[in-house]
């Protein structure tokens, strides 16, 4: 392992991170709010952190190997966050670190769930900077770094498939990894651009439009009001939302292809994509029929409406609210959440166990029972006409049985440090899928706040667990990968 | 430039090797997943699976906007039809296909543009052979390169104790040797390049290049060590299509014996080889090589497709008294392994195959490229365009040329004439520059340097 190689490319991301908080800086001139000596401070000490660390190690400049690769994807996500609470320690000097860096990591892993109140009075660039960390970490800091970044090829792939999400990431869609990850940014962005255009047509001010185009396109649910949607009471902008989620929660690479070849053939041809808003569209109405049924809402159509935006919110892994689901009747909020550990598609902005690997584990357990049926059968795991090779099917058994003890364990160690089974069990959920709220006391309509530093610093390792799929930030755990 | 590559084979993986850069999309397509998967996983490159003929195949390997196809799969009859395709349906500017059968080739017509509409055909195991009769008629060099239609000659010699100019410096040669104009490029010490100037000295050990007019190759070689006596009994071991098309061509001038273990493959072989004495048996059985006299022999040449074969029966011959062994050697970390140990000259396929296909591929004008020392080292033969004011290099001096670091002019073909380079020799346009590159890496400034390039205009 060239461990100093990894240090010398991590300076390159951290200085890339630098010229990232040019944005909210950008902003805050632009407004002239009162936190512009939050950035200038928090950007000089990430760019001399950076610079420091690059001049030390510049002569390093191997070929990465996959070790390394793995190395320098954990490293960027557990000390990105660190550099992105500067901006937020320096505005509110009453934030412990703990707490900042929970917010950072809710960020950057897409997932939404946050520790501050009073989100309305905060200056305009702060509340932009949370959304621009959400954005950011939606497609990837390191997938930008390949992008802009001469990160070299071979080098490039390993990270771009350290830190993309799904089981299969083997095929590519340019023969060279830059133009690879070039072609996603752009899809993004542009989606993104549309995202905020529609935003401001729907009724929000640029501003609102731009920040929540930012964590629409992101799949992570911060938000500028402590009221998330309900502050604008719009089936419009509802609407708009629940279409970008819908966008964001497809593989890019779709996009990319559709876009590509200006044809909707691709949609057709991913495994998931149908799939996934086959799920949503029937888990909508059945919540809606069933909240209708319960008498929650008087009329279906307003059942409707809150069931449509919740649950595709909650499923996405992105986490806005616009109305306190924790009150409904608990059978709506439990099937959100198992939603959201495997509804989006791999290859999206969303989290959780992906819709790919829930086909897999699907099949592969009908594949047994038909195995029972007939002892001598030969039948692989197909995904829309392509045999998948048992390594992968395996893969993805070890990826469910440890993404499942990892909830299990959270939730025993909340539970242990005092908070109730409910609370517990949801803000682990909600953690490793990079959901955002739970439920109890971490619901829509409270803060992550409640919980101790203790189970602040649990829900930050188990948010970047679920954005970097479990194995990414395991594999540099365990000892074999240190031995040499 | 956009390249699909059909084939992920020996030669498809080496030609993607060379060609993966920044300035190159390559893809390749393979029927076997996990071949794709271990190129992918080295070399940033797209792969897709799938029979490499098939349009949909083709179309999903972006062949559609692609400058140019390289065919080199197993099947010829794949290639020619792959190379057919991407002409007619998809106008794919450049094919090149690998052929074997002679049959294709005897005809223009069948590659021709109203046949498959190959322009490049490439016959790997053809390279080879000649590769490897170069070596029958000069024992003593370990490679011999052709230039410019045959008037220049660059060969690899390893200078022994005993050669005149061992110990002498390079700038002796022309007291020894006064009337051949010859010029050493490089020399190559424990692996490393030296830069040969004047006033170098040769050392024995050192693997030497030089470059002289074809009829003078032997004079040159003489300085660097005893010459041996020529060959005259060659043993292959291996009757495959190298071991065929190497005894056929040996078979006038040579006594040859062919030893293959497959009994019909060697009915088939002597039916087609009349003055050769094909053998049925192993090339690693003792006994039998003892009662073929291989002691006798002085060229053992290892052939078969299997590498520890190779390795092994020439180790055996070798130390049963054959005087020089040749072995083909596939994996590069096996070349460097043997090499110099025991096996005079190993020879690795893939990388004196494709130097002929890397010319196509070239920027600027590139009529040949040899690929040296396992692909380290490179020498390509250039032809100048343009003039000073649209090339770098037309009508200059060669003191004058800005040449990257490890590069040397060897010589300047002018028409007929074989120019040796000197500092004062001027180059014009439409010579044919022999260049020797030291490290791949600096092969691309070497190109642009040829190029003629819009903003010199």
């Amino acid at each position: 392992m060239h461990i100093r190689a990894v240090l010398r490319l991590l300076a390159l991301v951290i200085m890339l991170f630098a010229g990232c908080m040019l944005v909210p800086l950008g902003f805050s001139l632009l407004l002239d709010d009162s936190a512009l000596h939050a950035y200038d401070k928090a950007i000089l000490v990430t760019l001399l952190a950076g610079l420091v660390l690059w001049v030390l190690t510049r002569r390093e400049q191997r070929e990465l190997q996959t070790r390394d690769g793995f190395l320098l994807v954990a490293l960027v996500w557990t000390t990105l966050p660190g550099f992105a609470t500067l901006p937020l320690l320096f505005y509110l000097p009453g934030l412990s670190f703990t707490d900042a860096y929970f917010e950072a990591v809710s960020g950057l892993t897409a997932s939404g769930g946050t520790v501050l109140s009073g989100l309305d009075q905060l200056p305009a660039s702060i509340n932009l900077w949370r959304g621009f960390m959400i954005w950011l970490g939606g497609m990837g800091v390191i997938v930008l770094a390949v992008a802009i970044l001469p990160l070299l090829g071979v080098g490039g792939s390993q990270l771009y498939r350290a830190e993309t999400p799904g089981p299969m990431k083997d095929t590519k869609l340019t023969p060279r990894i830059a133009e690879t990850a070039k072609g996603l940014w752009f899809v993004y962005f542009a989606l993104t651009g549309l995202c905020l255009l529609a935003y401001h047509w729907a009724g929000m001010t640029w501003l609102d439009a731009l920040m929540h185009a930012f964590t629409t396109m992101g799949l992570g649910g911060f938000s500028t009001h402590n009221a998330s949607y309900a502050y604008w009471n719009s089936p419009k902008i509802e609407m708009v939302a629940i279409v970008f989620m819908l966008i964001a929660g497809i593989n890019f690479a779709t996009h990319f292809l559709a876009w590509r070849k200006l044809a909707l053939a691709p949609y057709r041809r991913d495994p998931e994509a149908f799939l996934f808003v086959l799920v949503l569209g029937a888990s909508v109405a059945g919540v809606a029929l069933y909240l209708y049924a319960a008498g929650t809402y008087p009329d279906f159509w307003t059942a409707l409406r809150f069931a449509a935006f919740n649950v595709v919110s909650i499923a996405t892994t992105t986490g806005y609210s616009n109305t306190d689901f924790n009150a409904w009747p608990i059978f709506a909020p439990l099937w959100m959440l198992f939603l959201c550990s495997f509804a989006s598609c791999s290859g999206s902005t969303g989290s959780g166990m992906k819709m790919i690997r829930a086909q897999i584990l699907f099949k592969q357990s009908f594949r047994e029972l038909l195995r029972i049926i007939h002892p001598k059968l030969h039948r692989p795991v197909m995904l829309s006409g392509h045999a998948i090779e048992n390594t992968i099917v395996f893969a993805v058994l070890a990826y469910v049985f440890v993404y499942v003890s990892c909830i299990i364990l959270a939730t025993l160690l909340l539970t242990g440090s005092g908070l109730d089974v409910l609370t517990a069990f949801s803000a682990a959920v909600a953690s490793i899928n990079n959901t955002g709220p739970g439920l109890g006391e971490v619901g829509p309509a409270s803060t992550y706040a409640v919980l101790n530093d203790f189970q602040t610093w649990i829900c930050s390792f188990l948010m970047l667990l679920g954005r970097l799929e479990l194995f990414t930030l395991l594999v540099v755990l365990t000892p074999s990968f240190w031995r040499k | 430039m956009k390249i699909v590559i059909l084939g992920a084979g020996q030669v498809g993986a080496s030609v993607a090797e060379s060609l993966v850069s920044e300035q190159n999309d390559i893809t390749v397509v393979d029927i076997d997943h996990s071949r794709l998967r271990a190129l992918q996983d080295r070399l940033d490159l797209r792969t897709v699976t799938g029979s490499a003929s098939h349009p949909s195949v083709l179309v999903e390997a972006g062949i559609e906007d692609a400058d140019l196809l390289i065919a080199v799969t197993q099947s010829d009859e794949t290639n020619l039809v792959a190379c057919k395709l991407a002409s007619q349906l998809f106008n794919v500017p450049r094919r090149i296909a690998r052929v074997r059968a002679t049959d294709y080739l005897n005809d223009e017509k069948v590659l021709g543009p109203d046949g498959f509409e190959v322009d490049l055909s490439i016959c790997p195991e053809q390279v080879l052979t000649d590769y490897i009769v170069k070596l029958v008629e000069f024992p003593e060099a370990l490679q011999v390169l052709d230039f410019a239609d045959g008037k220049v000659s660059l060969v690899a010699v390893r200078a022994y104790k005993g050669g005149p100019l061992v110990g002498h410096p390079i700038k002796d040669l022309r007291h020894h040797i006064p009337n051949v104009d010859a010029r050493v490029v490089a020399i190559f010490r424990r692996d490393t390049a030296v830069a040969p100037g004047g006033d170098t000295l040769v050392e024995a050990g050192d693997e030497v290049f030089c470059l002289a007019p074809a009829d003078d190759i032997r004079r040159v070689m003489k300085e660097l060590r005893r010459m041996d006596r020529p060959v005259r009994r060659v043993m292959i071991a291996g009757g495959g299509n190298i071991g065929q098309r190497l005894a056929r061509a040996l078979a006038p001038d040579y006594s040859v014996r062919v030893i293959d273990h497959n009994k019909r493959r060697c009915e088939a072989l002597a039916a087609k080889l009349e003055r050769v004495l094909v053998l049925n048996g192993d090339a690693t059985d003792e006994e039998l090589l003892e009662q073929e006299n291989v002691a006798e022999m002085d060229l053992f040449v290892a052939v078969t497709n299997d590498d520890e074969n190779n390795i092994m029966s020439s180790l055996l011959a070798k130390r049963m008294g054959a005087r020089r062994v040749v072995a083909l050697i596939n994996r590069r970390s096996y070349v460097d392994l043997v090499q110099r140990a025991q096996i005079d000259v190993a020879i690795s396929p893939a990388q004196a195959t494709i130097g002929k296909l890397l010319a196509h591929v070239r920027r600027g004008d590139i009529v040949a490229v040899h690929s040296l020392r396992r692909g380290a080292a490179e020498a390509l033969e250039a032809v100048v365009h343009g003039d000073r004011e649209s090339c770098r290099v037309t009508g200059r001096r060669i003191e004058e040329i800005e040449l990257p670091p490890g590069t040397t002019i060897g010589a300047v073909v002018r028409g007929d004439e074989v120019l040796m380079a000197h500092h004062d020799t001027q180059i014009l346009a439409e010579d044919h520059v022999i260049v020797f590159v030291t490290d791949k890496k600096i092969l691309p400034k070497v190109e642009r340097l040829f190029q003629v390039g819009a903003r010199f205009l």
